[in-house]
């Protein structure tokens, strides 16, 4: 029995010089009971579909076409209807708990006034109910947590209160806008099960919307996939998954890390880029390093400590960042970090590339200690070796410069007599290293998409023909499909100029494909450090086997 | 995806695709107010040009013709389109040689302020620490004191080491430094704070990991990312500037008597404000109201349209 029925639903936004068609004619079914995915990137009009629905469609979009029909009643019809309709019958989970709580009222307050709004309840009756709720969904202490401000409540616990919030009038229509991109594994599994059992014990109807195909695969029953507003298709989220009809879902299915087993590529369907030469260019100018079976980079007790020393110099109230971390990495390795937000990876990072001074502990390089050094211009030989690629795509390139002027900076800097002609040719060789045109070096980064820039950032990393690359999450701002481009660029990239990396991320399945050694880390501390295949399959420390279990896995669909 | 055409667009088609050229044509109040601004200065940097008369000009004038009122009254004359002045110089072309003064003190003055405060205020963000400190408790200081006052005592001081020969010659020095002084706690405060939102961006951590040197990364990489805010203020500042001129040789404490600016114009014409002859203090007031006026309005939608946060 179909609850909710979108018939050729099309979302348009009228901007200045074209008219963007956000969602085209798309068709979905919904029964009660059952958990639809709603799967694709960035711009794919995922969430156009759920705001068309609540119609919460922001200026200038409108839509254009179409029916919403829940039940027997046509809610797309009248607005008036739909103002009722949310929040009563139909519940909004939000991607980021920290702004979908208003700060100032207490969580007890926001719950009895969304209960008394469209339920005709006294005020001891919405309390009561609404403690049952925080119950519900799993939250301790129910009676004294009523009275709690949203910033007493991690992450994971706000999540929990969102959920409560949008099941206070009890719905039959939930709609979770990622509702775990912006929490750490553990959490996400917590919160995808509790919107599991919720679904089941109270016969909801679930709309989820995700980038994340292991979350579709572990929570889903039926998948829609979606790109560039279209329905690419839609069935049962195990059919979809493993026998994919759709180029485009094909595509979208491969570039997805695996989580049980090793690649050494990704096979890529549809390339993002049209230069299609893959030989390495810069290999000509690159002085090789043959690797010599020695440690690149040794550290040693390392701990950073961050204290606010604006009116005091009180150092009861810092927080260790990294605490007495020791690691090696050899030459031509590529060494994975992972650990979940907060954990002190990036501080590590940026301790490594000279950014931050340690407060305690050595980094030696090549065997030298580079936190002993002072001088600016005996640090110069050693930033040449050492070079960063960023997370954010978008603030790791400077808006005011043309491409060819960021990359030619590094190489100015480290030979300052190279002549123009050269320098030209050197720019264009790093280009189409990374699969860029020599073209992309009259342009501005914002003419590029987040995968592009992210290659423009590679190249620049490369120009002063570093030893060590030190990647923080390159790909987690990207799409799947990207990602896959850009991490099998780097792996090319570093069997061919004998590279060693030092690659960051929280995604375990990324790491898997990219690292050969990895170490865990937790609250700045070190849980356990071994070889990538030996980890995945005899994890040592509980953290790390909690975090292995807990990982939602494309492949949970074979079972 | 966002590489569309490979035609390489020249600076003006680039700059009529942009949005600030959008939103300048759909603004009206910006088109007017603009189009105010740019015949005023037209008219005040070709004043020679432009003027029938030169008031300055001893043989072209007539003391029979002093206190001629607007041509539209009863006893003007068709010639002195706004009257004229105790001397028989034409208001018209007095207000236009007037404003050219006032206009390039304002310039000069916020000039001279932005420099100070952006270099002072982008150092003290990039740096921080101690100097920092040092910096804003500075701000804070000269922002409790009254602009008017700073310049009075600006003027005062200059008026005790220059010699009174001199004192003429430099006048209009000492008058776009007592202004510059006081406006650039203004620029300090809004180029530190966008000074620190711009450092902790990965693109400055990409410089410094290059081996990139601190001036050239303040100077290169962030100076050209904080300009936004920087010239809204200045606009505004601008106008301030214009007033604070105004406001000094008003009280007489501004460009001497023989150069007249605008707020000289009004100081002059005041002594006859009650004798009936209103045009001499009314005209210069009300073109120093337009001029002001025209640089803020364009200076509000400046703001609104550079602040990414106001966009829709």
């Amino acid at each position: 029995m179909t609850f909710l029925k979108i018939s050729n639903l099309s979302v348009d936004y009228k901007m200045r010089k074209e008219t963007v068609n956000a969602a085209k004619n798309i068709n979905i079914d919904i029964k009660k009971g059952e958990i639809v995915g709603l799967v694709g990137e960035s711009g794919s009009g995922k969430s156009t579909v759920a705001n068309a629905i609540v119609n919460l469609i922001d200026e200038p979009g409108k839509v254009s076409s179409g029916s919403i029909l829940m039940g027997e009643t046509n809610i797309s019809e009248n607005p008036e209807t739909i103002v009722q309709y949310r929040g009563k019958k139909i519940g909004l989970i939000f991607q980021d708990p920290q702004t979908s709580l208003n700060p100032i009222l207490t969580i007890g307050e926001q719950l009895i006034e969304t209960i008394q709004t469209h339920l005709n309840l006294s005020s001891e009756d919405a309390k009561n109910k609404a403690i049952n709720l925080l119950k519900e969904v799993g939250i301790k202490d129910a009676e004294k947590r009523f009275y709690n401000y949203p910033h007493q409540f991690s992450g994971g616990m706000r999540q929990r209160v969102v959920i409560s919030l949008a099941l206070c009038c009890e719905p039959e229509l939930l709609i979770a806008d990622e509702p775990t991109t912006a929490l750490d594994v553990s959490i996400q599994s917590q919160i995808l099960e509790l919107i599991k059992r919720l679904t089941k014990e109270r016969n909801l109807a679930v709309i989820l919307i995700t980038h994340d195909m292991g979350v579709i695969a572990e929570t889903t029953d039926r998948v829609a996939v979606m790109k560039n507003g279209d329905l690419v298709e839609i069935g049962l989220t195990k059919q979809i998954l493993v026998e994919p009809k759709e180029k485009y879902t094909k595509s979208l299915v491969s570039s997805v890390p695996p989580t049980n087993k090793k690649i050494s590529r990704f096979t890529i369907i549809e390339k993002e880029n049209v230069n299609k030469n893959n030989n390495i260019k810069i290999l000509n100018r690159w002085s090789k390093k043959i690797i010599v079976d020695q440690n690149l980079i040794e550290i040693k007790n390392l701990s950073k400590s961050f204290d606010d020393s604006f009116f005091t110099e009180n150092t009861k109230n810092s927080v260790m960042a990294v605490d007495d971390v020791s690691l090696n990495i050899k030459e031509g390795q590529s060494f994975g970090l992972v650990g979940e937000s907060g954990s002190g990876k990036t501080t590590i990072a940026k301790m490594v590339v000279n950014l931050f001074k340690p407060s305690s502990g050595d980094i030696y390089f090549d065997s030298v200690n580079i936190t002993k050094i002072n001088k600016n211009k005996d640090l110069l030989k050693f930033r040449k070796q050492i070079q960063m690629i960023f997370q954010d795509p978008f603030s790791s390139l400077n808006g005011r410069l043309k491409v060819k002027e960021i990359i030619a900076e590094p190489i100015r800097l480290h030979n300052p007599d190279i002549k123009s002609g050269d320098l030209d040719s050197y720019i264009h060789d790093l280009l189409e290293s990374v699969e860029l045109t020599q073209q992309s070096a009259i342009r501005y980064p914002h003419e590029f998409s987040g995968g592009q820039r992210q290659r423009i950032s590679i190249a620049r990393a490369l120009a002063t023909q570093p030893r060590l690359l030190v990647c923080d999450e390159p790909t987690s701002a990207l799409d799947v499909s990207i990602q896959a481009q850009i991490l099998n660029l780097l792996k090319d990239l570093q069997e061919q100029l004998n590279l060693t990396i030092l690659f960051i991320s929280h995604d375990l399945p990324v790491v898997r494909q990219m690292c050969e050694k990895i170490a865990v880390l937790k609250d700045g501390k070190l849980c356990e450090v071994s070889e990538t295949e030996e980890l995945f399959k005899n994890p040592k420390h509980n953290y790390t086997k909690e975090l292995l279990k807990l990982m939602p896995k494309i492949e949970s669909i074979y079972n | 995806m966002l590489l569309v055409d490979n035609r390489a667009l020249n600076s003006w088609e680039k700059f009529k695709d942009s949005d600030i050229y959008f939103s300048f044509i759909k603004s009206p109040t910006a088109i007017v107010s603009s189009i105010i601004l740019l015949i005023i200065f037209f008219c005040s940097f070709f004043v020679e040009f432009v003027t029938p008369h030169n008031p300055f000009d001893p043989a072209s004038l007539s003391l029979m013709e002093a206190f001629t009122p607007p041509s539209w009254t009863e006893d003007g004359m068709a010639k002195f389109i706004l009257g004229t002045d105790g001397q028989g110089r034409d208001m018209l072309s007095t207000i236009l040689y007037g404003s050219r003064i006032s206009l390039i003190v304002g310039f000069s003055a916020i000039i001279f302020s932005l420099i100070l405060g952006v270099s002072l205020g982008l150092t003290a963000g990039y740096f921080g620490g101690k100097y920092e400190m040092i910096v804003m408790r500075l701000t804070d200081v000269q922002l409790t004191v009254p602009s008017i006052l700073m310049a009075l005592l600006v003027d005062g001081i200059a008026r005790g080491i220059i010699s009174r020969e001199m004192h003429d010659e430099m006048a209009i020095y000492v008058l776009i430094f007592a202004i510059g002084i006081s406006e650039w706690p203004q620029f300090a405060r809004v180029s530190r704070a966008a000074t620190l939102v711009e450092k902790n961006k990965d693109y400055v951590s990409a410089s410094s990991i290059i081996g990139v040197s601190n001036l050239l990364i303040m100077f290169k990489h962030i100076l050209p990312n904080i300009m936004r805010p920087v010239l809204v203020i200045g606009t505004i500042g601008l106008a301030l500037a214009i007033i604070a001129e105004s406001t000094l040789s008003f009280l007489g404490v501004g460009v001497p008597p023989t150069t007249p600016s605008l707020g000289t114009l009004i100081r002059l014409g005041n002594d006859f404000l009650f004798s009936g002859e209103w045009w001499i203090t009314f005209f210069p007031a009300i073109f120093l109201v337009i001029l002001a006026f025209s640089i803020n309005l364009l200076g509000d939608w400046m703001r609104d349209t550079l602040n990414p946060r106001l966009k829709k």
